[in-house]
């Protein structure tokens, strides 16, 4: 017993020199961005793609241009697991490593941990982003002034694929049964008001049927799908759920290419595992796959041949989540650009003024061009009123080896969608008893 | 030498019954308090008090909620993190729907909603025991969570599910800075550690010991069964309740309901296994292992590894804590398998006889 204490004992002395001797904060000179990551747990795969190329994309930048503007980017992962509680630490961590930029934007691609930030990043005056999820109604920058769900929101895209749908058959819906198979959680029940306005709107019919966390149990629902025998299923799911389902779905004899998933459910982690079952799905997504892009050759180049590149698996670089990953680091890049246009070339940006680079982005094709990136992602453009700067996305479809699009950019339909969230932010402005004013 | 209670007599029934009968006991409580309340408020930064310190407390008090019932009343019990989401969703519900209802008053009544829940599914532990009374906990997991999601009407009919906690106010002062939270979430934890570790030495918390060392006998000597184990169920979901309202208001600041899960349930056994089963203390130090260990490693492990020159990636840093961590539960659980707090005990009774051992 003594042996064991004196033991524990020198291992605790030990450990406090070592945390004294921690190294120091970030520096001062370089904008500092926190990435609250997950390479582990449940969600780990995805995570690595998709910081895989949000974390290359910020190197490719130093190597190639010296960072922004003359301003070296720095950066530090923490890993969150996916798990809510130890995304607010990690937040809490990194924010203040760096007293200027306190972290510039934050991007967490977990609706829960999103969630959890919303009024903190606001205290703290440290911009969040949520590319394509998260708190829709945050669209309203005038509720929500420091939360951004860039490019696309969960109603906005489920609307363009209503109007994929559309297109498909002559421009109506009318008459039509739709099946609405969901992730029963935040993330599969935000869409529901959106499809139901467009349901009314289309005159057509939704069902909707419910799949229980993690979703790799999903018998009784395609089961129902076979007796309802629609003629579309909209499918909102992701992780284990998405193959589980494209089984299924093979199983009972549903036409996979009548199946069409939201972004989450689009990457080659889940139809790569379903096999054959997964040929002639299709998916939303709002950045493209590929290494066929500019900026992810010249990734693959500049990084890839001089082992610097943050991926094990070089041969997931021009993945769905990969090239998702740069998308999110380059439009953060493209805010701080836009935020030292305004407050001063060669500067590190705070919080705050990255916030109105954020309100302020105007991503056009010319400038994808310029940065190598065209076609990658859609043109953004946002403003106080529209966080989102977009609500457009591609439909893709998987040919049984790699994605393949099948249409153009398509914009859900804003006039039915955007009214939504107003009502929705206002409502949310009442219960917090705030005031909606847009930040200059 | 120093920690001897020589002297020290013990001369009326008040004095024979305090709660720390050794004077360094209270004087060591009472510097503990002193830095607790007023140092670290002053000295703590943002950090610790967003990110450690407050999940701290709160977790320290539903283990405290947990371990009322299985420590003392000998209940296995699965659903901790349900009982903490009907305490966080009943606050939400009780400041949005009742217009300038108290904060601690909705934290109470938060709690009874608690209670009540915890009762109904407590009421099988009437006549099942043991593993079989856990997998009847383990429904209340389950059914909570699926209430919560498929009921709208508790989320405010946010689509989401998620709820997002309006501002507090306690008694005209507003809570809004992590310091602020900190205190409140403090003093809320003392008062009802105060009131746990008196439930547990009074006549309540013997019958909860005597039911749990062997209900027959203390059925037959007339402890009523059924009120025993329902008073522990409803103690020990108000505990879990009010920690899942502090959850919510104090550190998250929002919630959804599948953030409940039973992932959380295990913590927070874990906690009350790792610290003590049946002690008050070992709740805190509990808790203070589970939540503190992994963000210490944290700390630790890329400094340790530059120092080695070993190629640590985050991810790799997350598996070695992982490792660390379940080789020292094992540890533990082999060294002293009643947790942390007998540790203390063990140390405390050597104190008492130093330097000369018998």
């Amino acid at each position: 017993m003594k042996t064991t204490q004196q033991l524990m004992l020198a291992a605790a002395t030990a450990a406090v020199l070592l945390v004294s001797a921690l190294p120091a904060a970030a520096q001062t000179s370089e904008q500092f961005i926190a990435i609250p990551s997950y390479r582990v747990g449940p969600y780990g795969t995805n995570g690595q793609s998709y910081y895989g190329g949000y974390v290359d994309y910020l190197n490719y930048l130093n190597i190639k241009e010296g960072g922004v503007n003359g301003v070296k980017l720095s950066w530090e992962e923490c890993e969150t697991e996916y798990n809510n509680a130890k995304g607010v630490e990690c937040y809490e961590r990194l924010k203040g490593k760096n007293n200027i930029t306190h972290g510039t934007a934050i991007n967490t691609m977990a609706t829960g941990i999103s969630y959890a930030l919303i009024d903190k990043s606001v205290e703290d005056k440290v911009p969040l982003l949520m590319m394509g999820y998260g708190r829709t109604d945050a669209v309203d920058g005038s509720v929500f002034p420091y939360a951004f769900p860039l490019v696309t929101t969960y109603q906005m895209q489920i609307s363009a694929i209503v109007k994929f749908l559309a297109n498909k058959n002559g421009g109506s819906l009318a008459g039509k049964k739709i099946a609405y198979l969901y992730h029963d959680s935040a993330y599969g029940k935000e869409p529901i008001v959106a499809i139901e306005a467009e349901a009314a709107l289309g005159k057509f019919k939704v069902v909707e049927i419910p799949v229980a966390h993690p979703g790799n149990e999903q018998g009784a629902q395609w089961l129902r799908i076979r007796q309802e025998n629609p003629d579309y299923v909209i499918f909102w799911g992701w992780g284990v759920m998405n193959q589980t389902a494209l089984k299924a779905a093979q199983k009972v004899g549903y036409a996979r290419d009548k199946i069409i998933g939201s972004w989450w459910a689009g990457s080659e982690e889940d139809t790569v595992p379903a096999g054959d079952a997964a040929k002639g799905y299709m998916s939303a997504t709002w950045s493209v796959s590929g290494t066929s892009v500019p900026v992810i050759t010249d990734i693959l180049k500049v990084l890839y041949t001089t082992g610097k590149g943050n991926m094990q698996d070089k041969a997931k670089v021009g993945s769905s989540l990969y090239n998702r990953g740069v998308s999110a680091a380059l439009a953060t890049v493209e805010a701080i650009r836009t935020a030292q246009a305004k407050y001063g070339k060669g500067k590190v940006m705070s919080g705050e003024q990255v916030r109105w680079g954020l309100e302020n982005l105007n991503i056009t094709n010319a400038r994808l061009q310029q940065v190598g990136a065209t076609g990658l992602l859609p043109e953004i453009k946002t403003s106080c009123e529209n966080h989102e700067g977009s609500g457009k996305v591609k439909i893709q479809q998987w040919d049984g080896t790699k994605w393949v699009l099948v249409s153009d950019w398509i914009e859900g339909n804003k006039n039915l969608i955007h009214p939504l969230f107003k009502a929705s932010a206002a409502k949310y402005a009442k219960e917090k008893g705030m005031t909606p004013a847009c930040l200059k | 030498m120093l920690y001897r209670e020589a002297g020290q007599f013990k001369t009326s029934y008040g004095a024979d019954s305090q709660i720390f009968p050794i004077r360094q006991d209270r004087i060591g409580m009472a510097l503990l308090l002193a830095v607790a309340f007023i140092v670290v408020p002053l000295t703590g930064s943002e950090y610790w008090f967003s990110a450690i310190l407050i999940p701290f407390l709160v977790f320290a008090l539903a283990a405290m909620g947990l371990n009322v019932l299985t420590g003392y009343a000998g209940q296995l019990s699965l659903g901790s993190a349900a009982f903490m989401a009907v305490g966080a969703y009943a606050a939400y519900n009780f400041q949005l729907r009742i217009e300038g209802i108290p904060l601690v008053l909705s934290f109470i009544l938060a709690g009874c909603c608690a209670a009540a829940v915890g009762v109904l599914f407590g009421l099988p532990s009437l006549r099942i025991k043991g593993f079989y009374l856990a997998v009847a906990t383990l429904a209340a997991q389950f059914f909570v969570v699926w209430v919560l999601t498929k009921f709208a009407w508790f989320s405010n009919d946010s689509s989401s599910g998620v709820i997002s906690t309006p501002k507090m106010d306690f008694f005209g002062i507003a809570i809004n800075s992590p310091v602020k939270k900190y205190v409140f979430v403090l003093g809320i934890v003392c008062v009802m550690a105060w009131l746990a570790k008196n439930m547990a030495r009074s006549s309540t918390g013997r019958a909860w010991m005597a039911v749990r060392d062997m209900d027959v006998a203390a059925e037959v000597i007339g402890i009523p069964l059924m009120k025993t184990k329902l008073l522990a169920f409803a103690v020990s979901s108000f505990y879990c309740g009010v920690a899942g309202a502090l959850y919510a208001f104090c550190y998250l600041g929002s919630v959804e309901p599948d953030g409940f899960s039973l992932d959380l349930s295990f913590r927070i056994l874990f906690m009350v296994i790792i610290g003590g089963v049946g002690s008050i203390l070992g709740s805190f130090l509990g808790s203070a292992f589970i939540l503190l260990l992994p963000i210490f490693l944290d700390q630790v492990l890329p400094p340790l590894a530059a120092l080695l020159h070993l190629p640590f990636t985050n991810a790799s840093v997350s598996h070695i804590q992982l490792m660390i961590f379940g080789g020292l539960i094992i540890f533990f659980l082999i060294v002293e398998p009643h947790g942390l707090a007998r540790l203390w005990q063990i140390t405390k009774e050597k104190l008492r006889l130093w330097p000369f051992p018998h």
